[in-house]
């Protein structure tokens, strides 16, 4: 049954939580035949493991969720001390790990919670995580099981790296291309609604998996899972974080600190031949609507989200939809896909990068508190391209010395003033040449 | 010391202040940082190349440097990277106008960066914090050098154990009871609490061969041609003994005296109830020292402090961040006046004072013609120290070359004496601040034990 509170009964202005418009910007997607108000889920993770949670994380807006990991019976256990986080030097969380397994209640409550959820919360995504041994007969067994409680679609999770491998399932799966073909096989085979096959990052190459979801017939990916693992060690125990007991063990690292690895893998197989209109539900670090956005312009049709929920609740849902759809509003997109892939064409191999373009530091005297920390970076590790003078007052002065500065970005990085060092494109009066046709280049393609 | 006031009622008797509220008022004016403070305040700093504070700190202390070693937790690290450069880094981070030096330059004064990093504070919690478990620093071997130091204060101290670090043996005179020099006697008991000057000394004296001996006054039981045969060098870290006159009639009546006898006093106390009080009182000067008198006796229960200053505010030699200090604690401050005559009652006590009002004509202080009229139980003159001349006054000593009243002394601290050396107050080159009076204590350590090698070598 669900029963409105009255505290939440709609009144004039009042946002739902399920509203796809926002700020006027309709937030909506279909992702691989899967609708949501807003392409904001949450990803497989402890935030959705029963109904409680997913309640609470759809209350507060939330366009969709990956439901924890359902398993074989009987249920995994978990170890008590599980997550432990890379800080940075003010304590805020850069980096998450965690060593949980997958579901640890039994498949019959969680098959019923989500028949429920499902049923209260139509118009929300509710895709159910699964993992089973590697074998059709396990596959052939749970997936009616699911189809019947009117779920979504699945996700199959061939990425967790800790625990799961060990029993030949997870990242074990996720890092043989073959075994991931045959596994989205089977599950395209026994389950009629939308597979997204969830790839793991402890690869080398991820297109691979990619490639193999989809001649398995994957409806979608979803990347990355988590990433191998250890955040830090206690030096007097001499014994890594978290530490059950004596002993510690590696884990899934996630949170912001993963976001460039996560993006870079989005936008290999975003711009991969092979894969050119593969779904990509992007994951990874995701905290701000800034972060969505950029996984959405490197072709991601939905994104997950976990760390930044368990860090801060999941009321940052309305922030993440609220700054997307005004930034959406100021740029004109009217729509998720109206964006989704725009930064793939400019993304490219680096042979195919212009070796006449030329940019080069200036500083913004006006700006300068004068720290010193460009000039010290580039004397030290870079071109030594910055000098040092001394006003007649007494005052430092940093001048970019233009005919050594190379462009390389650093000044502007470690310098503490937004905009007070930009990076000026030069008119080198060259024409576009890249490392391909370069005379230089001993393989060049003749132009 | 307080004689003068005997006649007038104590802070207990006057009642302003129940004995919480007194002791509230003496303890500590900023309250240090708490570790998480500490980490936060410590990113803030942006670990400038060349840093402008570096440069700005007479003690030459590397502060981007222990600021990044409180981010990171090395709480000695960064205690130990303090007192290399500055042993008396902990008073030095309670006392020094920082608003006038390291902070000052700090990058992050610029508008778009808000406020500078709290140098001083943090510079507190690495002193305050530090836990070795013996002296950071070693000795060098043994030279064999016996070196005289006059004033343990903090020129006198700062010189001692730099020498004894370079391996020199030396004995210390000072002429009171204690240790610290202005740090035990002269700082405002606000900004020293906890008996933290006599705690730094005893920390300073753990390098060990340094010998300190008390009740020696140069000038009235020591001879600075003694000390110039017995030992190998002496160092001179004099302070400044005497309080300038008024030049007024009345100057020795009931009432009136010198503010840094009164807070000697009110350092020494145990019991802050028992310091006489005058509910009104007038301070005249324009320094710190003022500063401190005015406020810590708005402290104590007076209820009318006036601060009176011949020309205006901005020729204070106070800095802006303790005129509002004053300020804060209700003190008038009355500029462009200067004393005229001492107000005295039937019985021959101070009951207020008459003022010349002046003003500045072509850069010659003149009055004006009017005068204003104070009353007060008692005034206070802060209006500099000068030396006690007896103690520059055995043969050799009055041969010493001086800058006015000052000991004159090269750039390497030498005086125009064979191997007397002399930093600090007592010296003109100087901005009478503890942490330049660090500085010219170890800077002429090093002279001495250069001058020292380099007669070893020529012998």
């Amino acid at each position: 049954m669900n029963t409105t509170p009255f505290n939440t009964l709609s009144f004039p202005g009042k946002k739902n939580s399920g509203d796809s418009v926002v700020n006027g910007v309709d937030l909506s997607v279909n992702f691989a035949g899967i609708k949501a108000p807003n392409p904001f889920w949450l990803a497989s993770a402890p935030p959705t493991d029963k109904a409680y949670n997913v309640v609470r994380a759809y209350e507060a807006g939330w366009g969709g969720v990956v439901w924890k990991t359902l398993g074989e019976e009987p249920p995994a256990v978990n170890v008590s001390s599980r997550y432990s986080a890379h800080y940075g030097k003010n304590r805020e969380v850069i980096g998450f790990n965690n060593i949980e397994l997958i579901t640890d209640r039994s498949l019959e409550i969680n098959l019923k919670e989500i028949t429920q959820v499902k049923k209260d919360w139509p118009d929300r995504a509710l895709i159910v995580s699964i993992m089973v041994p590697c074998n059709e007969e396990a596959w052939a067994y749970i997936l009616p099981l699911v189809e019947a409680t009117g779920a979504d679609g699945i996700e199959l999770n061939l990425g967790c790296p800790h625990g799961m491998p060990e029993r030949g399932m997870g990242a074990a799966v996720g890092q043989n291309p073959d075994l991931i073909e045959k596994v989205t096989y089977w599950c395209k085979k026994h389950y009629s609604k939308p597979v997204i096959v969830k790839l793991t990052p402890n690869i080398t190459d991820i297109r691979v998996g990619a490639q193999a979801a989809l001649r398995g017939g994957a409806d979608a990916v979803s990347l990355i899972n988590t990433i191998n693992s250890i955040t830090s060690i206690d030096l007097d125990n001499m014994v890594a974080k978290p530490t059950v007991g004596h002993q510690s063990t590696h884990g899934g690292y996630c949170g912001s600190a993963v976001k460039p690895i996560a993006m870079n893998m989005v936008a290999e197989i975003a711009r991969d031949p092979a894969t050119p209109t593969l779904p990509i539900s992007g994951i990874g670090g995701i905290s701000t609507w800034r972060d969505a956005a950029e996984f959405i312009a490197l072709g991601s049709g939905s994104v997950q989200v976990c760390t930044a929920a368990m860090l801060n609740g999941f009321r940052i849902v309305e922030e993440i939809k609220d700054g997307l759809s005004r930034w959406m509003a100021e740029k004109g997109y009217d729509s998720i896909e109206a964006f989704s892939r725009k930064a793939i064409p400019q993304t490219t191999d680096w042979k195919h990068l212009d070796i006449n373009f030329k940019t080069i530091a200036k500083i913004d005297q006006d700006l300068c508190i004068e720290c010193g920390r460009c000039y010290i970076a580039c004397e030290d590790t870079s071109h030594q391209s910055i000098a040092k003078l001394t006003e007649l007052n007494g005052a430092r002065r940093y001048e970019v010395i233009e005919e050594e500065c190379v462009g390389c970005n650093l000044c502007q990085i470690t310098c503490p003033v937004e905009n007070c060092i930009t990076m000026v494109p030069q008119e080198t009066g060259q024409p576009f040449l890249a490392w391909d046709n370069d005379p230089r280049n001993p393989f060049r393609v003749a132009s | 010391m307080t004689h003068s006031l005997d006649h007038l009622p104590s802070a207990k008797e006057v009642g302003t202040y129940d004995p919480a509220t007194l002791a509230h008022n003496f303890s500590d004016l900023h309250p240090p940082l708490t570790p998480r403070q500490a980490i936060i305040e410590s990113q803030r700093c942006l670990y400038c190349y060349d840093a402008p504070c570096v440069e700005a700190c007479p003690s030459d202390i590397d502060i981007p440097s222990f600021i990044r070693q409180i981010s990171e937790n090395n709480i000695n690290g960064a205690a130990e990277t303090i007192l290399e450069a500055n042993i008396l880094g902990g008073s030095c981070a309670r006392v020094c106008p920082t608003e006038i030096l390291c902070e000052r330059s700090c990058v992050r004064n610029h508008d778009a960066e808000c406020q500078p990093v709290l140098i001083g504070l943090l510079q507190r919690y690495a002193t305050d914090h530090m836990q070795f478990e013996s002296h950071p620093f070693k000795r060098a071997a043994s030279t064999g050098r016996h070196i005289a130091v006059v004033g343990a204060g903090p020129a006198g101290l700062s010189c001692a154990h730099r020498l004894a670090m370079l391996g020199h043996q030396v004995t210390v005179f000072e002429a009171e009871q204690k240790p610290g020099g202005l740090n035990e006697y002269g700082i405002a008991r606000y900004k020293m609490t906890d008996d933290f000057a006599r705690k730094e000394v005893e920390f300073l004296l753990e390098v060990g061969g340094i010998d300190l001996q008390y009740g020696q006054r140069l000038g009235y039981n020591l001879e600075l041609s003694t000390l110039q045969q017995q030992y190998d060098s002496v160092f001179l870290g004099l302070g400044l003994g005497a309080s300038r006159a008024l030049g007024l009639t009345g100057e020795n009546a009931p009432g009136l005296m010198p503010a840094v006898d009164y807070i000697k006093t009110l350092r020494q106390t145990d019991d802050l109830g028992s310091l006489t009080v005058a509910k009104r009182c007038i301070v005249i000067g324009a320094g710190n020292t003022a500063i401190d008198m005015a406020t810590q006796m708005a402290r104590l229960g007076a209820t009318e402090v006036t601060l009176v200053y011949r020309r205006g505010v901005e020729a204070m030699s106070a800095t802006d961040h303790e005129q509002e200090i004053a300020k804060a604690n209700g003190v008038h401050m009355v500029t462009w006046a200067q004393p005229d005559e001492i107000l005295l009652d039937d019985q021959g006590r101070v009951a207020g004072m008459r003022f010349a009002k002046t003003v500045e004509q072509a850069g010659q202080l003149t009055s004006t013609g009017e005068t204003i009229e104070i009353a007060a139980d008692a005034i206070f003159k802060a209006i500099g120290q000068s030396f006690d001349n007896t103690s520059l006054a055995d043969a050799t000593a009055a041969e010493l070359a001086r800058d006015g009243e000052r000991i004159h002394v090269n750039e390497m601290f030498q005086t125009s004496l064979p191997n007397v050396y002399a930093g600090g107050d007592c010296v003109k080159p100087g901005q009478d601040l503890t942490v330049q009076a660090v500085q010219h204590g170890k800077l002429a350590a090093h002279a001495i034990h250069q001058a020292l090698a380099a007669q070893q070598e020529a012998a």
